[in-house]
């Protein structure tokens, strides 16, 4: 698992672009709904939080389709199939690689997205745990998506079907923590139940996420 | 039937791998059916027949990668398909594609399996005369070169069974005459080989099986 993780790790390193495509995504995203909102900051501030989670979590769907096709290409899968790691921990640590290398990225980028949205600063830092725990589940989902869709033609689009559904719920109480904090409210009880989403997907996505690889 | 070479004194079975009665579909074709076979410690076996013949099917049945339509495949009289991950483990396979990482270097796409299974990177790039290349991303080298590569990974750690699909392709002869050490290596110590072929391997004494 350490292996798999330093092995993703390096690879992120040597491939920067994926990376620096999700964060640029997400920024102009949130830059773009300014010009459609128009001038009036208060009804902007009112739209950053859904407006946040929602491009983040599109951002970071974009590498999903390539987490496992890169490596059933140059037959890598089969390797790390037959290495002695059960899929399921295989899966967990492609997951959790996805979520180094897109979602950390995207949460340090959140201030400067919330800047653009005129998110109010002290619901910040409300805002960057609520999208590490967005794109967390989305990690997780997205890996048992891409194991599954894998090998599907017109996967790319199969993928956002299959996993944005499932992350509605990290969606609704992820901007409900930064609303709740942009308004003076505690977000403590909206991060909770997002991070008991992340406590259910943990588990289970690697193992569904398992159960795809192997059944190809 | 060869005689086994191999440490398999006491009451240890004679046959490691069998195959019995294996069948295999793929995209809706019979590619091979009752098919059986014995390995024991330190046999070889070839796999030859035309293309299509279904040489790459069986090795990756044989690695369970994919199931069988029909038949059971024994690892020491237990059905190997109860455990894949144990499955897996005990076996190394040689694929038609290299499975190496262009943007990773010669080495470090070595050391990710070293860490998985053990074994010395740098012994494993000596064996296969790679050790001036280790520095280079995998990208710039050579398609006999990234076999080559791929190969290293047998010369890692030990594993039973070494399933090989066209393992010499792409290589020059002084790099398959290489492969006869490492076999023999390999061999010696009780280990077993399943080869599918086009070219002479340098196997001596191994069965063929045609499909």
């Amino acid at each position: 698992m350490r292996a798999l993780l330093l092995r993703e790790l390096r690879l992120a390193l040597r491939h920067p672009a994926e990376t620096l495509s999700a964060v640029l995504f997400f920024v102009l995203v949130a830059a773009l709904f300014p010009f459609g909102v128009g001038p009036s900051p208060e009804l902007l501030a009112r739209l950053a939080p859904g407006a946040l989670l929602a491009a983040a979590l599109l951002a970071a769907l974009l590498p999903l389709d390539r987490l496992f096709g890169a490596e059933a290409e140059d037959g890598s899968l089969d390797q790390l199939l037959l290495s002695g790691l059960h899929p399921a921990t295989l899966a967990a640590g492609k997951a959790l690689g996805h979520w180094l290398t897109t979602g950390v990225p995207l949460v340090l980028a959140t201030p400067a997205a919330a800047a653009l949205l005129n998110l109010p600063t002290e619901a910040w830092p409300a805002a960057m745990l609520a999208l590490a725990l967005a794109s967390a589940i989305l990690s997780l989902f997205g890996a048992a998506g891409a194991a599954l869709t894998l090998g599907a033609r017109r996967g790319g689009v199969l993928l956002p079907l299959l996993v944005l559904p499932l992350s509605i719920p990290a969606v609704i109480f992820g901007a409900a923590a930064i609303e709740a904090a942009a308004s003076g409210l505690a977000p403590r009880p909206y991060l909770l139940l997002e991070a008991a989403l992340l406590a259910l997907a943990a588990p289970l996505a690697p193992l569904a996420a398992g159960a795809a690889l192997r059944g190809e | 039937m060869a005689m086994c070479q191999g440490p398999s004194g006491g009451g240890v079975a004679v046959h490691v791998l069998e195959a019995q009665r294996l069948a295999c579909w793929r995209a809706e074709r019979l590619v091979f059916a009752d098919l059986s076979f014995t390995l024991g410690p330190g046999e070889a076996l070839l796999l030859t027949g035309a293309n299509g013949a279904g040489k790459s099917s069986l090795l990756r049945l044989l690695a369970g990668l994919i199931p069988a339509a029909e038949g059971r495949l024994l690892w020491q009289g237990e059905d190997a398909a109860s455990d894949r991950v144990a499955h897996g483990a005990r076996l190394r396979y040689l694929g038609h594609q290299d499975a190496v990482k262009p943007a990773l270097t010669a080495r470090e796409n070595l050391a990710f399996f070293a860490r998985l299974w053990g074994g010395e990177v740098e012994a494993a790039l000596a064996a296969l005369d790679l050790s001036s290349l280790a520095d280079l991303p995998a990208r710039v080298l050579s398609s006999g070169q990234k076999r080559r590569l791929a190969l290293a990974r047998l010369a890692l750690a030990p594993a039973p069974l070494w399933l090989l699909d066209e393992p010499s392709v792409g290589l020059d002869a002084a790099s398959v005459e290489r492969l006869g050490p490492l076999f023999a290596a390999h061999r010696a110590a009780g280990g077993m080989v399943v080869a599918a072929t086009h070219l002479p391997l340098p196997l001596p004494g191994a069965r063929e099986l045609r499909l």
